[in-house]
C-alpha cells in the first residue's frame, strides 16, 4: 500500500499561493476540500518549494511561514531554506 | 570581511545546539533525576533531530501574528453576535463539551510539556517541549476566551474548572492526563507527544473545526485551525520522538511498543466523546465519526506504522477492535449521555428524521439495525410524556473511567465485562484493551478516583443525586436536561422569533 | 407617529464565568487576563501519585514551605496572556532585529580591536550558559509551581531566557564571520575560566533546589537582579569604544530585566506579605542567594572590569530592592 504523504491548509488568501504551488509541484496530488480547510494528499512524498511559492505571491517568502496557514500533515518532515518536504521515504 | 548569511539549519544550530553543558559542580543525575527510572537507553542525545528549527525570535514572530488575527475574529465575533448566527441552538452544546473536557487537558498538557522540557537531559527535546508547552498555554487560553462570549448566554460552562475536578464523565479526559502527567517523562512524551498529537488529534480537531465552520461558529473554527499550526508542530516532534528512541537502542523497543498500545487505546476512548459530538452534537454535519476514523487513523496511521515497522514497532493492539469500534461508539456514547442526560452539563436529544436518515446512510452496517429503533423508541416514549431516564448510578470501568455500556468485540448486542482481582479486591474493565492497561501497572490504577465509588462512600456531597449535582455546582434545569424545554432553547428562539420580525 | 421596532434582545445572561465572578466579588465584565488565568489550574480529585515523585500530587502545595491561603493572590500586574506576552515580545524583538541590521551595516562590531574581541568571546558570551540554566529553573518552576497565576509568566520567562541565550549567540556569530568558532570559545571559559567557575557553581546548584519557591528567590533575586544586572548594567567599562554597540545589540535584555523585574518583585511581594511565616523563609532565601550572587560575581567583575565593585554594586542594589518588597535582609 502507497504511504500517504499529506497537508492541510486554510482554506484563505494567504495558503492559496502555497495551495497552487503544491499543485504544480506534485503531480498526481489529490484535493479534498473541508469547510475552511483543503487537504492535499500525494504518494510517498510531498513538497512545498519555495521558489513556486515566491513566484505566485510576488515577494520573498520562508518556508517557515507555512507555519501560519499549516492546519495538520503526515510524513516525516524536511524543513530547509528552500523547501518545506513531507516524506515517507527513506 | 562581509558575514555569510547561514542557512537556516546552520543557524538554528549555532543559536541553539550547545548551550547546555555536563554539570560538574552537581552530579548530571542530580540535575536530571527523573529520566532513567522508566529504563530507556540514550546513547547519544545529540542525535536529536529538530525539524522545525524553531528558534525564539522566529517563534514570537509567528506566534504574535496568529493571535493577533484570531483575536480580531474573536472581537468581531462578539461585537457582531456570532453567538446568533450558528446553525442551531443544539450547536452550543459542542462547544460546551469543548471547555469542560478538553481545554483543562491543554493545560494538563502545558504543565506537563514544561516538566519533560525541564527534565529530559537532551537540549534540542527541551527545546522543542518548552516550545509545546507555550503552544498548549495558547490553547486553553484561547479557548477560554473564544467560549467567554458563549458563556455569556448559554448555560453548562460557567463552572468548568470546578465541574472538570468532578463530574463524573469528565473524569474521563482528566484521568487520561493526569496518567500521563503521572508517568515518567519519556512515557509522557509517547502518550501525549506521540499516540495522542501525532496519531490521534487530527480526529479532534481537523474534521470537528471543519464542523464549527460549517456550522457558523467562525470564533471556534479560527481558535481551533490556529491551535492546528501549532499542533503541526506537535505532531512533528511526536514523531521524531519516538524514532529517536527506536534508534537510540533496541532494548527501547519493547518499552516504547507497550506505551503506543496502552496509550492508543486509551486515547482511543476518551476520543469516543469526540465520535458522539460528531455524530450527533453537531447540527450540520461534515463527516460521520467512521468517516474521520478511515481517514484520519485507517489511512494516516496506517502510513505511519508502515514507516515505523522498520524498527520493529507494530501496530497498536487493539488497532482492528477500535475499527471496528468506529461503527458503534458514538451511539453507544449518546445512549449513555441521553440517559443520564440530569447529571450532565450539557443537554441531549433524540434526533430527527433527517439526523436519522444521515445516520443510516452513514451507518450501513449497523444503525438501522442496533440503534434506529431504540432511538425511535426513545422518541416514542418522550412524546408520551415518559422521556427515558436512567435512575441508578453505573458501574465505571476502572482505567477509561466510562459507564460499562460497550458491546464484545463481534456482538452488538452484549456489553463487554471483563475483571481482574488484585490484593482480593476485584476490579472492573470495559475491555480488553482496558484490562490490558490495568493488568500492566495494578498499582496505579488501583488508585483511580472513580466518581461513582467516591458518590457511594460520601466524597461528592452526599447520597442523592440532587446532593451530588450541587457538589458539582450543576444548576438544575438549566446547565442539565432535554435542550428541547431548556432556557438555552427559549432563549435562542426568541432571538429567531426576532430575525424573523425583522425580516417581514 | 412612530413605530417602535423590538430588537433582539441580546442582554448577557452573565459577564463572567462562576469562578472568577466570586473572585472579582461580583458578576462583573472581566479580563482577558483574568479569565485566562484565574483557577485554570486544577485543584482537586487526582486520580494517581506521579511515578517519578509518590510523596506528592502533581499539583500539590507542599513543594515549597512557603504557605499561601491562595495562590491567585501573587497575579502579574503586566497582565500577561499567552497573546499579548508574545505580541509584546515579537515588538521587542523587532528593535533587536533593526539593531542587529545597524550594527552590520556599519560594520560596528568588525572595528572592534582584538583586546574588547577577546574580552567579549570570554567575558561575556558565555552569559548564553547563564540564560540557558536560567531557561532551566523557570522551566522548573513552571512544572512543579503552584496556580496558573504563578506558573503561567514562569513559562514566558523561561522563553525569554531562552530568546536572550540565542540574541548572546547572535552576538558571537557577528564577531566569527557566522562560524560558531566564539561560541566555541566561549563555552569553554564558561566550563574552565576561573572567572565564570562561580557564576557556573551557583547556576548547577539551582538545578537541584527541590523548593519551588525558593528557587523562584534565587532567580529572580540572586541570578537576575544580581548576576544579570551585574554583566548587563555594572560592566560597561569592560567593552571600552565598543560599549554603545553592545548596549544596542542588548536593548533587549535592558527592556526585559526592567519588565519580569516588575512582576518577580510583586510575587515575591505579595507571597512574603502573607504571613511572618513566609516572610522570615523568603528573606532567608533572598539573602542567602544574594550573598552567594555577590561572591559569584566578583570574580568575573574583576576579569571585566579589573574591580569586584560591580557584583558589590549589583549585590547592593538587590538587597535595597528586597527590602523595598518588605523583607528582612
Amino acid at each position: 500500500m502507497a504511504q500517504i504523504a499529506s497537508i492541510t491548509l486554510l482554506h484563505n488568501d494567504d495558503a492559496r499561493p502555497i495551495i497552487e504551488a503544491i499543485l504544480a509541484d506534485n503531480p498526481g496530488v489529490r484535493v479534498l476540500n473541508m469547510p475552511g480547510a483543503v487537504k492535499l494528499d500525494c504518494d510517498d512524498e510531498l513538497i512545498v518549494k519555495r521558489a513556486s511559492v515566491e513566484e505566485r505571491l510576488g515577494r520573498p517568502w520562508e518556508p517557515q511561514e507555512i507555519q501560519l496557514v499549516l492546519v495538520s500533515m503526515a510524513g516525516n518532515l524536511d524543513e530547509d531554506d528552500d523547501w518545506f518536504k513531507l516524506s515517507w521515504k527513506h | 570581511m562581509a558575514p555569510k548569511k547561514l542557512g537556516l539549519k546552520q543557524r538554528y544550530a549555532h543559536m541553539t545546539r550547545g548551550l547546555d553543558w555536563e554539570t560538574t559542580y552537581q552530579p548530571m543525575d542530580a540535575v536530571f533525576p527523573y529520566d532513567t527510572f522508566e529504563g530507556i537507553k540514550i546513547k547519544d542525545w545529540s542525535a536529536w533531530e529538530d525539524p522545525f528549527r524553531l528558534t525564539m525570535d522566529a517563534y514570537w514572530k509567528f506566534q504574535a501574528e496568529k493571535e493577533r488575527k484570531l483575536y480580531a475574529v474573536l472581537d468581531a465575533f462578539a461585537q457582531n453576535n456570532g453567538q446568533t448566527g450558528v446553525s442551531d441552538g443544539r450547536y452550543v452544546n459542542v462547544v460546551k463539551l469543548f471547555l469542560t473536557g478538553i481545554s483543562p487537558e491543554e493545560y494538563q498538557a502545558h504543565r506537563g510539556f514544561a516538566f519533560t522540557g525541564r527534565h529530559l537531559r537532551g537540549a534540542g527535546p527541551r527545546v522543542a517541549c518548552q516550545m509545546q508547552s507555550l503552544d498548549e498555554l495558547r490553547h486553553i487560553q484561547t479557548q477560554i476566551h473564544t467560549i467567554s462570549h458563549y458563556n455569556k448566554y448559554f448555560d453548562g460552562i460557567s463552572e468548568f474548572p470546578h465541574m472538570h475536578d468532578r463530574v463524573w464523565y469528565l473524569s474521563v479526559p482528566k484521568s487520561f492526563f493526569d496518567d500521563a502527567r503521572t508517568a515518567g517523562p519519556f512515557e509522557f512524551m509517547i502518550a501525549i507527544g506521540f499516540a495522542f498529537e501525532y496519531v490521534l488529534t487530527n480526529l479532534l480537531f481537523v474534521p470537528f473545526m471543519s464542523g464549527a465552520a460549517y456550522n457558523g461558529d467562525m470564533s471556534t473554527v479560527t481558535f481551533g485551525f490556529s491551535a492546528q499550526s501549532d499542533e503541526s508542530r506537535h505532531m512533528t516532534l511526536g514523531i521524531e520522538v519516538i524514532k529517536f528512541l527506536l534508534e537510540q537502542h533496541p532494548d527501547n523497543l519493547p518499552i516504547v511498543q507497550k506505551w503506543v498500545d496502552k496509550w492508543f487505546w486509551r486515547g482511543h476512548r476518551v476520543l469516543g466523546l469526540v465520535a458522539m459530538m460528531m455524530d450527533y452534537m453537531l447540527p450540520k454535519k461534515v463527516m460521520s465519526w467512521k468517516e474521520a476514523w478511515e481517514i484520519y487513523f485507517t489511512e494516516a496511521g496506517g502510513s505511519l506504522f508502515q514507516d515505523l515497522a522498520r524498527y520493529g514497532l507494530k501496530a497498536p493492539k487493539y488497532a482492528d477492535v477500535a475499527t471496528a469500534d468506529a461503527e458503534h461508539i458514538s451511539h453507544q456514547n449518546w445512549a449513555v449521555f441521553y440517559q443520564y442526560t440530569h447529571a450532565a452539563a450539557f443537554h441531549t436529544w433524540m434526533p430527527d428524521k433527517e439526523h436519522l436518515d444521515w445516520l443510516s446512510e452513514k451507518y450501513p452496517n449497523t444503525f438501522d439495525k442496533y440503534y434506529r429503533p431504540r432511538w425511535e423508541m426513545w422518541a416514542e416514549m418522550e412524546k408520551q410524556g415518559k422521556r427515558f431516564y436512567n435512575p441508578s448510578l453505573p458501574q465505571l470501568c476502572q482505567v477509561c473511567q466510562i459507564p460499562m455500556a460497550y458491546t464484545e468485540p463481534g456482538d452488538p448486542t452484549k456489553i463487554a465485562f471483563r475483571c481482574s482481582e488484585v490484593g482480593g479486591e476485584t476490579y472492573h474493565f470495559c475491555s480488553d484493551g482496558c484490562k490490558d492497561i490495568f493488568d500492566g501497572e495494578p498499582e496505579k490504577y488501583v488508585q483511580s478516583w472513580l466518581p461513582v465509588h467516591q458518590i457511594f462512600q460520601g466524597a461528592c456531597g452526599g447520597a442523592t443525586i440532587p446532593d451530588v449535582l450541587n457538589y458539582y455546582r450543576m444548576n438544575v434545569g438549566a446547565d442539565n436536561m432535554d435542550y428541547v424545554g431548556s432556557p438555552d432553547e427559549k432563549l435562542w428562539n426568541e432571538w429567531h422569533a426576532g430575525k424573523a420580525r425583522e425580516a417581514v | 407617529m412612530s413605530v417602535q421596532i423590538k430588537t433582539i434582545d441580546l442582554e448577557p445572561k452573565r459577564q463572567t464565568f462562576g469562578h472568577v465572578a466570586r473572585r472579582l466579588g461580583g458578576d462583573k465584565p472581566a479580563t482577558r487576563y483574568q479569565e485566562g488565568t484565574l483557577d485554570v489550574q486544577a485543584t482537586a480529585n487526582f486520580h494517581y501519585k506521579p511515578l517519578w515523585e509518590p510523596e506528592y500530587w502533581h499539583y500539590d502545595t507542599r513543594k515549597t514551605a512557603v504557605v499561601m491561603e491562595d495562590w491567585y493572590k501573587p497575579l502579574d500586574p503586566r497582565q500577561y496572556y499567552y497573546a499579548t506576552y508574545n505580541i509584546a515580545r515579537a515588538n521587542m524583538n523587532q528593535a533587536v532585529e533593526r539593531n542587529f541590521a545597524f550594527v552590520e551595516e556599519r560594520g560596528l562590531l568588525e572595528t572592534i580591536g582584538e583586546a574588547t574581541r577577546a574580552k567579549l568571546l570570554t567575558g561575556f558570551l558565555p552569559i548564553r550558559h547563564l540564560h540557558w540554566g536560567s531557561n532551566m529553573n523557570m522551566a522548573e518552576i513552571t512544572q512543579r509551581g503552584y496556580g496558573t497565576a504563578v506558573t503561567a509568566p514562569c513559562i514566558f520567562s523561561a522563553g525569554d531566557h531562552l530568546g536572550m541565550a540565542q540574541i548572546v549567540s547572535r552576538i558571537g556569530l557577528e564577531l566569527d564571520g557566522q562560524t560558531g568558532a566564539a561560541l566555541d570559545a566561549a563555552k569553554t571559559a564558561w566550563m574552565e575560566d576561573p572567572a565564570w567557575q562561580g557564576v557556573r557553581r551557583l547556576i548547577e546548584d539551582t538545578f537541584v533546589e527541590r523548593d519551588w519557591f525558593q528557587l523562584y528567590v534565587a532567580q529572580t533575586l540572586g541570578v537576575n537582579a544580581v548576576l544579570l544586572d551585574m554583566v548587563y548594567r555594572h560592566c560597561d567599562a569592560a567593552w571600552g569604544p565598543s560599549a554603545l554597540t553592545v548596549a544596542m545589540l542588548t536593548e533587549f535584555m535592558a527592556d526585559w530585566r526592567a519588565e519580569d523585574g516588575k512582576w518577580s518583585d510583586a510575587v515575591v511581594k505579595t507571597v512574603a506579605a502573607e504571613s511572618a511565616e513566609n516572610k522570615a523563609l523568603v528573606s532567608t532565601w533572598a539573602k542567602h542567594w544574594i550573598d552567594r550572587a555577590e561572591e559569584a560575581g566578583k570574580p568575573l567583575s574583576t576579569a571585566l572590569t579589573g574591580s569586584p565593585a560591580a557584583a558589590t554594586t549589583a549585590a547592593d542594589a538587590a538587597r535595597t530592592r528586597a527590602r523595598a518588597l518588605g523583607l528582612d535582609l
